[in-house]
């Protein structure tokens, strides 16, 4: 197995009072796609700049392509970055841009030339050489950005939520094209960004972040169907989430009640103790919308609501319901067989969901007895 | 219908020529005017009690007498250097206060450039003098070092003109390098330093073509002001200042000979205008671009 591109050995980072960073420790596989997600003030932008060298951590280590960057200028390390708001230089033509760091190498005219028109001609910007920086869409700047950093062929692209001032149109483009790039280089990136989506769609691995620590890290599948704490189930994805206490147990099946006294099961992750508050985490695709209870699996606890209103969004589309005796409200994303297509505010539905696809975790500090 | 429309566009004329009025009434009367009759007067020559003639005679004694010219060359020389000498003074003072300083400590460095300007010139530079002069604070201070045996006299020489003129014309430098440093992005000098870049590189490639325009405009205000500049090298330089201003002060007060004196203040202009034109050609600045960010 060969060294991994990115090692961080229990890196630290304080500001004044508070630890932006802490004691985190991680390694990137060469050329993945890694991202780390987190709510902003989470301590992921701290770190890139860590690894991109702009400040030091203070303790632990940061390792790039198995070499310590302790003490390592931005300018010498093998790392490049593609800033938020991109950077380009607006006093140089495009192809000044992506010769710029060529340029700082003391390579000859004639051979960066021959490279960075090389590299635009791989992010599908061959002839924009001569541009002005001011001159290209939202999306060919991005372009540019990327490939003034990789004409440099760094060991790590640091990207910077690079996506964050495109329009949505615009990102959900981008997004494909990032991964494209990122297979065709192969060049290992390491991805921040607030946005869920995107770290489902681009990554390899996603560290998700909260508190200047990875609360889980792993693939997105993981992420998404196996989530290890109450924020990441919170953060990734939608999901409903329903307080209560554990009043009974079924194997690995938990008897969740909340205080208005609404009964649901879910599996139980980690240790919980009967009486615990406990918070519970049902995707709105797992549960199952019926107008006739019969209809519904007869082997899943079934649950009776309103509809409160019909959240038409395509393939996304879902129902608010209130759940008939508690008011509560729950998600539920609808089937695209179209059968429930007529469906009105007010009308009376069933709804079930599997027990051992929910999940149910011991309640955060602070956050017992408070609804989502 | 028409009417109104056709009345609302005169009310709206109006209302611009009444704003413009003063600026206009300024430069109309106090410009441009006197720029008329001084230009009527350098090109007349005295041929008899109030008989005059016109003639390019003024301009002939310009070229002909020595002194005269070489005062000329010397002042735009000196002024060119010290433009120059307060850009490189301005330059790291302007950098720490739009990008080192943060908040409060920005502003009060702001301030800390721009106390001496509250008290008039004459008084800053009688302030030199009691500084420099032979029986000054300075001379005995290097007696008392042991640098000098007796105390030397530090006025009256070029180097004592160009720093009166840098530290006068030093704030004009340091505001429009402020306002045009402030602007640039940081994200700039960092990403140029991601990809390789070092501090000279940096400095070369990025902060100074951002700033040019700033730069040139500093450039030109303290240029104008030191060649124009009449109170300082008179007061620092005493007769060895050989300042071209006083020539004209000379001619037009002492000789009693204003023709003599307006051509030669049309000389000066025209001075200043050929040099700040070489200065934006050599620089690639345009004067409207470099005039918005002043």
């Amino acid at each position: 197995m060969s060294t991994p591109d990115l090692v961080a050995d229990s890196v630290v980072k304080r500001f004044a009072d508070h630890v932006a960073v802490d004691s985190l420790s991680f390694s990137v596989k060469r050329g993945s796609f890694f991202s780390i997600l987190g709510p902003s003030g989470c301590g992921k932008t701290t770190l890139l700049r860590m690894i991109a060298g702009f400040i030091a951590p203070d303790s632990g280590d940061i390792a790039i392509g198995g070499k310590s960057m302790r003490d390592v200028a931005p300018n010498r390390r093998p790392v490049n970055m593609v800033f938020q708001q991109l950077a380009l230089f607006p006093m140089m033509s495009v192809g000044e841009n992506v010769a710029f760091g060529l340029a700082r190498r003391g390579m000859p005219k004639a051979e960066r030339l021959k490279r960075s028109n090389a590299m635009l001609e791989r992010v599908s910007l061959g002839g924009a050489a001569d541009k002005r920086v001011d001159e290209l869409s939202g999306g060919q700047r991005q372009r540019v950005a990327i490939a003034r950093s990789l004409v440099l062929e760094p060991t790590l692209l640091l990207l910077d939520e690079p996506l964050g001032a495109l329009d949505l149109k615009l990102r959900e483009h981008m997004k494909i094209e990032l991964k494209q790039l990122q297979a065709a280089f192969g060049t290992t990136f390491v991805y921040i960004t607030h946005d869920q989506s995107e770290a489902l769609v681009l990554s390899d691995h996603v560290g998700v972040m909260s508190h200047g620590r990875f609360e889980q890290l792993g693939t997105p599948q993981d992420l998404y169907y196996r989530p290890q704490t109450p924020f990441v189930a919170g953060f990734v994805g939608a999901n409903n989430r329903i307080v209560g206490r554990a009043t009974g147990t079924d194997g690995a099946i938990l008897e969740v009640t909340t205080a208005d006294g609404w009964v649901v099961r879910a599996l139980k992750s980690g240790s919980i103790a009967a009486g615990d508050a406990v918070e519970v985490f049902v995707r709105p695709e797992v549960a199952i919308l019926a107008r006739n209870a019969a209809t519904l699996p007869p082997d899943q606890p079934h649950h009776s609501g309103q509809v409160q209103s019909v959240l038409f969004d395509g393939a996304n589309s879902a129902v608010l319901l209130q759940e008939e005796r508690t008011r509560r409200e729950f998600r539920i994303a609808l089937p695209q067989t179209g059968q429930f297509s007529d469906l009105k505010p007010q009308e009376k539905v069933a709804f079930s969901f599997d027990p051992a696809r929910a999940v149910c975790f011991a309640a955060r500090a602070g956050a017992a007895g408070t609804d989502a | 219908m028409l009417n109104a429309a056709a009345d609302k566009r005169w009310h709206g004329r109006f209302a611009l020529a009444l704003l413009l009025a003063p600026a206009l009434l300024w430069l109309g009367s106090l410009i441009i005017l006197p720029h008329a009759d001084l230009a009527v007067l350098s090109f007349r020559e005295r041929v008899g009690p109030r008989q005059y003639s016109a003639s390019l005679a003024q301009y002939k004694t310009f070229f002909t007498e020595p002194l005269y010219w070489h005062v000329f060359l010397r002042t735009a020389v000196m002024s060119v250097i010290a433009t120059f000498m307060t850009l490189l003074l301005a330059f790291p003072i302007a950098w720490i206060i739009a990008k080192l300083a943060r908040g409060r400590a920005g502003s009060l460095l702001f301030i800390i450039c721009l106390i001496p300007f509250w008290v008039s010139e004459t008084v800053r530079t009688l302030g030199w003098m009691i500084l420099l002069r032979e029986s000054g604070v300075l001379p005995a201070l290097l007696v008392k070092l042991g640098l000098t045996d007796v105390p030397v006299e530090l006025l009256y020489r070029d180097a004592t003109i160009m720093v009166g003129l840098v530290y006068t014309s030093l704030l004009f430098m340091v505001v429009p390098l402020v306002s045009s440093l402030e602007s640039l992005d940081n994200s700039l000098i960092e990403a140029a330093y991601d990809l390789g870049a070092g501090g000279l590189s940096i400095l070369r490639s990025i902060v100074i073509p951002h700033a040019a325009p700033g730069i040139t405009a500093g450039c030109i205000v303290v240029f104008m002001l030191t060649l124009g500049n009449y109170l300082t090298p008179t007061l620092l330089g005493g007769k060895n200042s050989q300042w071209f201003t006083e020539q004209i002060y000379t001619q037009f007060i002492t000789r009693f000979n204003w023709e003599q004196g307006a051509a030669f203040g049309f000389l000066l202009l025209g001075l200043s205008t050929a040099l700040v034109m070489v200065g934006l050609r050599l620089s690639g600045q345009r004067f409207g671009d470099v005039m918005r960010r002043t």
